[in-house]
């Protein structure tokens, strides 16, 4: 029987011959990554005893969380960790002008299939859309690498996701992990690897690639995996000149199970309050009021997501009760949108262009919600009290029928208003 | 080691959001004021209400959702002397162990406990005891057990980082 990826990716760190799954090995990792959690994370470093990190250059430190800083208590997080970065000499450090850690680590070469990267924020699966085995761990844990360069890791067993037909106008990447997560649960891929495949993935660009991994997490699952290619390689090429090893799953890998879709009959995913396994097909909620869209974050603010944004809303404005927040995932994509007169159309329609950076998704920063206010946003999460408030409900979608939705001042369905 | 304590039941997909709403990841950093909002979005009488050693007994992936720890950190400066769940998201998995917070997983003992009755767990025995019964739980694995048994991750590693440098001897440490 052969091997999968994770099981192979996990062999070479532990430095074993071969492992299989539910062995637990202990993996050195080849990048950690913390953002704005980074001033606690020291403080718990410092508790070990040790004063110096052991491998600096390994360390990357995007700020995005709440950029630029809210408060005073905001801003003196933020000083504490350009402090400790001056202190221990790490290099890899990117200030609140970058963007979102999960945009920035590939944009700027961090990310290369066959390593395995380790950061201290959920949506670390993103990676995974490179061919690089990374999740999700805790501060204690990042704090623990820093001292020691090394981590536990459970090897998981592999779910493959094959994914088939013909994607429909208006479908996209963001609709089809919806409609999987909605099918497959919160928790059904919990402590797995999620492997995708098929014509659809092969079909796929790298930024809807993201989008998948980014949000194998909200199934429970420990990674997502796809298999680089051709447009893996073109997208490193210019961005580093790291020499990487493509591994990849045998094809006789012992899968825990293999699942099938067909979406040539897919409609427009909603995700509806207050989880993120609600999901129904846009027919279902069209005509639901909004208050607020939101279009960014670290699953669908890219150059593409907000190309299709304003070639809906290009010449049209927004309806008068809709706020509509832009937050381009990175400064690359906000410079490159600004260029290409995205942003330009955006403004016109009467969005609101912020910094890149996480904004409201997680409710600590700017675009919170009110009681009774519903947001329909890109982002990942919907849970209650998310976006700041309890009585607040969230919605998710692709950027598509974000946009189509601003327009009308309730949840629409983009088919059928596509030029 | 064993606990007894008092029970707070919940259901499925807990997640770390209703447990320590995000808003306060960058603004709180005692444990004990993370405390004072455990299980805010979710139960308003659990932070006014819980005693030391009580127990959540929940569904199925509990903690699931972001992977701040301040979802583990809290519960435990709360007072909670262990978690049993039908299963728990991976992270907060770990966070918990990190923690020093025990954690169970037993889906049969979760359908026959009620909330607000005592229980008592046996760690070493892996014996939950209630109202309808006894029930075994698998003990930890041993490397993690470690980590646990020293009281969380930082003090564990500096432990270890201890018995390298000869400071402290093997029988100490897993």
């Amino acid at each position: 029987m052969g091997k999968t990826f994770a099981e192979k990716i996990l062999a070479l760190k532990s430095g074993k011959e071969s492992v299989i799954a539910g062995e637990i090995v202990t993996v050195s990792p080849d990048s950690v990554m913390s953002h704005d959690n980074t001033a606690a994370i020291a403080k718990k470093f410092k508790q070990i005893g040790i004063d110096k990190v052991k491998h600096p250059e390994k360390i990357i430190i995007p700020l995005d969380h709440c950029v630029p800083a809210a408060t005073e208590k905001y801003a003196s997080n933020h000083k504490e960790i350009r402090e400790f970065v001056r202190e221990q000499k790490i290099e890899n450090f990117y200030d609140i002008n970058t963007g979102v850690c999960h945009q920035v680590l590939p944009e700027k070469g961090h990310i290369i299939p066959g390593t395995l990267i380790l950061g201290a924020d959920s949506h670390t699966t993103t990676y995974g859309a490179f061919g690089a085995f990374s999740t999700g761990i805790g501060r204690s844990e990042v704090a623990s690498i820093w001292a020691t360069d090394e981590i536990w890791l459970r090897v998981p067993e592999t779910i493959k996701i094959n994914i088939e037909g013909n994607v429909p106008s208006g479908v996209y990447p963001k609709d089809i992990i919806l409609h999987i997560i909605g099918d497959l649960c919160a928790d059904g891929a919990l402590y797995k690897a999620v492997e995708f495949s098929g014509k659809v993935i092969r079909d796929m660009d790298i930024g809807g690639r993201m989008t998948l991994c980014n949000m194998t997490v909200e199934m429970g699952a420990k990674i997502g995996y796809i298999e680089p290619d051709e447009k893996t390689i073109q997208w490193l090429a210019p961005r580093t000149n790291k020499k990487y090893e493509i591994i990849k799953s045998d094809t006789d890998a012992a899968y825990e199970k293999i699942i099938e879709y067909d979406i040539s009959d897919l409609e427009p995913q909603i995700a509806c309050p207050h989880t993120v396994d609600n999901v129904k097909p846009v027919s279902k909620v069209v005509g639901t009021k909004i208050n607020q869209a939101l279009i960014g974050t670290c699953t669908n603010g890219r150059l593409e997501d907000l190309k299709i944004a304003s070639k809906i809303l290009c010449g049209k404005k927004i309806s008068r009760g809709v706020r509509l927040l832009i937050f381009p995932a990175s400064m690359e994509v906000f410079a490159q949108a600004m260029e290409l007169g995205v942003l330009q159309e955006l403004v016109k329609s009467g969005a609101v262009i912020m910094n890149p950076g996480c904004g409201p998704c997680l409710g600590a920063h700017e675009g919170a919600l009110a009681p009774g206010e519903v947001c329909l946003s890109t982002a990942n999460r919907n849970f209650k009290g998310r976006m700041g408030c309890k009585e607040a409900e969230i919605y998710l979608a692709s950027p598509s029928t974000v946009a189509i939705s601003s327009l009308y001042g309730e949840i629409s369905d983009v088919r059928g208003n596509l030029k | 080691m064993s606990i007894q304590g008092k029970v707070w039941k919940y259901g499925d997909d807990v997640n770390t959001d209703v447990i320590f709403p995000g808003k306060y990841t960058y603004t709180i950093t005692d444990p004990k004021e993370m405390a004072r909002h455990a299980l805010e979005d979710l139960d308003s009488k659990f932070v006014k209400e819980v005693k030391k050693e009580d127990i959540i007994v929940a569904g199925r992936n509990f903690g699931c959702g972001s992977s701040r720890e301040q979802a583990a950190t809290c519960l435990k400066y709360a007072g909670v002397g262990a978690i049993v769940a039908k299963s728990f998201s991976r992270i907060f998995f770990r966070n918990a162990i990190n923690q020093g917070l025990p954690l169970i997983q037993c889906k049969e003992a979760v359908e026959n406990i009620s909330s607000g009755e005592l229980i008592e767990i046996n760690f070493e025995k892996g014996k939950l005891s209630c109202q309808k019964g006894v029930f075994d739980f698998p003990p930890l694995p041993e490397s993690v057990l470690g980590i646990l048994e020293d009281g969380g991750l930082i003090p564990h590693t500096k432990k270890i980082l201890k018995i390298e440098k000869g400071e402290l001897k093997w029988p100490n440490i897993r």
